[in-house]
């Protein structure tokens, strides 16, 4: 019983039944309009026929007298399907008709009989029926009264057979609104249902479960396909949150493992203060290495989660390179790595200075760390270019670049690639430049520089959206 | 010198006060926006260590509030946010500095340090002296003993800045922030290998060192036989 009054909640049900209500009011209306214009259209042609007869009868008797009418009157009163007849004498005797027998009165007026009246006719054997019929009656000027009448079972017999009609329909309308209410009804709350336990299971913990869908491509199935998708979105972050949290718990614990290895090694060892020391820097240098790994970590999630870009201004990316090639320069150089400034295209972009700066000091820092392990003399090339709508920042190096293969982990969080394990860094350095280009509306490229690594900060020439030049034609 | 410190990480601050303790300068601590800004407003305190989020009274008011009535004691603002235009806001605000936790002690007591001194009247003088080492600000020109020392315009900022605060310790974030510009954690040595580059070029002929590499937090320039 509960689900038939859950049923009765559907919305589904509830505009079905009123839609039903609405429809039955509008057939009864429709139905008795057209029944009454039907029969109020009989009734016009039966008194036209009546008068017609009238005026027939009225000749047979200029030219034969009261005799010609009387004759008139049983010939035509024999004929199957006649009307109806009736001849009295000024003292009310009938004189010649087809009438049994009729309501009392009725020859009393002359004119149209307003209303029904019933009648019994002859030639109906022993069971005469009661009729109901209207009727003219016209008085001749020696008294003689004719009434001439016609059934009005055509009639009767159009309404009888249309409210037959309408009540009929009305109940296989009703049946059938049931019957539909039923299966609908049920089954859209057989899949409410499935979906309601679905998401159940879901909240109860089974992140990888999903909502049933039947492959109908109803609306239900739209609806569990978006929530699916929906699900398995936050599916995707939350794996992304473990693998990075799993990743931090793995790249945190080895310099801490570092550390409490050299505090305790120090405790039970050092003799000398020269061998404190030691010790204590090492420490120290472990703690700025966590320092900045976290540092890496909050500036990422900071990024992603949308900077403000209050900081945007327009510069041009070749003052940046400068300055980057002037800062690692000296560096470069004793690390026997060949660094060169390569063209530089000077056209601003809309870009935060600090950001920009630091990440093509990442990439370059990347490349001569990584250039180093090649056997070829190393040479690293920055540069700035334009490129139809674009400008890129190039950090080119011949060292021994990243396989093709795993070009696209590299951007992930903490992917240090295997050869790069014993080189010191967080890595975070190219995720970070991947979330500064998300935010500048750029992009991160990676590709083979055949020998080496070619990293591409790509730009969106600055050409604002919100300039006015390209609002002229909504004026 | 005295410092307060406004912090509500109990823990935090009384790390702080014991480290300001052992690095010779007594701290004092106060839990919340309100009281911190009480004790600033009498004016004793050499330097104010800020942190951003504070009970009843956020960092950044307290500060403005101080600058608002005339009070320009050094402050240097801490915040866990930590982006360059976080940096903006808490400068404009009248912050001196501005550390992103999680920080180094280190820095924050070389920057703490360096701002205690910004008063001082070292900004105006044309002519720094540190030794024998000599830098003439007008004319761009750095001599030693009498002999003259050629520099990148780099390496003649480099070497400004370290005179202007010799006998404090400057850290290589500081270094690249008011040398470079940039307030990035300078990666692995690229600091390291300006600096050695301008040692190169200040000490090569001489025998006492000027520049001392201060382990584990950065560099000092200093003069043989005075005290730092």
């Amino acid at each position: 019983m509960s689900r038939f009054s859950a049923m009765m909640k559907m919305t589904a049900v509830r505009l079905s039944a009123l839609y039903l209500i609405l429809f039955t009011i509008c057939a009864l209306v429709l139905v008795f309009y057209m029944t009454s214009l039907s029969v109020r259209l009989l009734t016009a042609q039966t008194e036209t026929a009546v008068n017609e007869e009238i005026e027939s009868i009225g000749q047979s008797y200029e030219r034969g007298g009261i005799a010609g009418l009387v004759r008139s009157i049983d010939r035509r009163g024999s004929q199957p399907g006649a009307y109806l007849y009736l001849v009295t004498d000024p003292a009310g005797r009938i004189v010649a008709g087809n009438v049994q027998s009729i309501e009392i009165g009725v020859l009393q007026n002359e004119g149209w009989i307003e209303r029904p009246i019933t009648y019994e006719r002859y030639g109906e054997g022993n069971d005469p029926k009661v009729h109901t019929a209207i009727a003219r009656v016209i008085v001749m000027p020696n008294g003689i009264r004719v009434m001439v009448g016609r059934d009005l079972g055509e009639p009767e017999q159009v309404r009888l057979v249309v409210r037959r009609a309408l009540m009929a329909a009305l109940g296989i309308m009703g049946v059938g609104a049931f019957l539909i209410w039923f299966f609908v009804g049920r089954r859209a709350l057989h899949r409410i249902d499935e979906v309601s336990v679905a998401s159940q299971r879901i909240m109860g913990g089974d992140l990888a479960g999903r909502l049933p869908v039947s492959g109908s491509g109803d609306e239900f199935d739209r609806l569990s396909e978006n929530l699916n998708g929906m699900l398995a979105r936050i599916q995707e972050l939350n794996e992304g949150v473990r693998h990075v949290s799993d990743n931090i718990a793995h790249d945190l614990k080895t310099p801490l493992t570092r550390m409490h290895n050299r505090a305790e090694s120090a405790l039970a060892n050092a003799k000398s203060t020269k061998a404190w020391r030691v010790a204590m820097e090492g420490m120290i240098s472990d703690s700025d290495q966590l320092i900045r790994t976290f540092n890496a970590i909050l500036m990422i999630s900071r990024l992603e989660s949308g900077y403000s870009t209050e900081a945007m201004e327009q510069i041009a990316l070749s003052a940046i390179a400068e300055d980057v090639f002037e800062l690692y320069e000296p560096s470069a150089e004793e690390a026997g790595v060949k660094f060169m400034l390569g063209p530089l295209d000077t056209a601003p972009v809309k870009a935060n200075r600090e950001l920009i700066g630091q990440t093509i000091s990442n990439l370059v820092d990347n490349a001569i760390k990584y250039a180093r392990g090649s056997e070829n003399p190393v040479e690293v090339t920055l540069s700035v270019a334009r490129q139809d709508d674009k400008i890129k920042v190039i950090v080119a190096d011949n060292g021994p670049g990243i396989p093709q293969d795993q070009m696209e982990r590299a951007t992930e969080r903490f992917v240090r690639l295997e050869d790069s394990r014993s080189q010191p860094g967080s890595g975070l350095g190219l995720s970070l430049a991947k979330a500064v280009m998300k935010l500048h509306g750029g992009t991160l490229e990676l590709a083979d520089n055949a020998p080496g690594l070619r990293a591409v900060l790509v730009f969106p020439v600055g050409r604002t959206v919100d300039e006015p030049q390209n609002r002229g034609d909504k004026r | 010198m005295k410092i307060l410190v406004i912090e509500d990480d109990r823990e935090a601050a009384r790390y702080l006060e014991k480290a300001f303790a052992e690095a010779g300068h007594s701290a004092d601590v106060a839990g919340d926006g309100e009281t911190g800004y009480t004790l600033a407003e009498q004016g004793t305190y050499d330097a104010l260590v800020v942190d951003r989020m504070l009970p009843r009274r956020d960092g950044l008011s307290v500060v403005a509030a101080l600058r608002a009535q005339g009070n320009d004691t050094p402050a240097l603002i801490l915040s866990a946010l930590g982006q360059v235009d976080d940096r903006v806001t808490g400068l404009r605000a009248g912050g001196d500095d501005y550390l992103t936790k999680p920080y180094a002690f280190s820095e924050l007591l070389a920057r703490i340090e360096v701002l205690q001194r910004r008063s001082s009247p070292k900004e105006a003088e044309t002519v720094y002296r540190v030794g024998d080492l000599e830098l003439d600000r007008l004319s761009h020109s750095a001599k030693r003993a009498g002999q003259v020392i050629i520099l990148q315009p780099r390496e003649f900022r480099l070497l400004e800045y370290l005179m202007r605060h010799a006998g404090q310790v400057v850290t290589r974030t500081m270094l690249l922030e008011h040398v470079w510009d940039y307030h990035f954690d300078p990666q692995t040595n690229v600091i390291d290998v300006h600096v050695s580059r301008l040692r190169g070029k200040i000490e090569k002929d001489f025998d006492t060192p000027l520049l001392h590499t201060v382990r584990g937090a950065g560099y000092m320039l200093k003069a043989a036989g005075t005290v730092a």
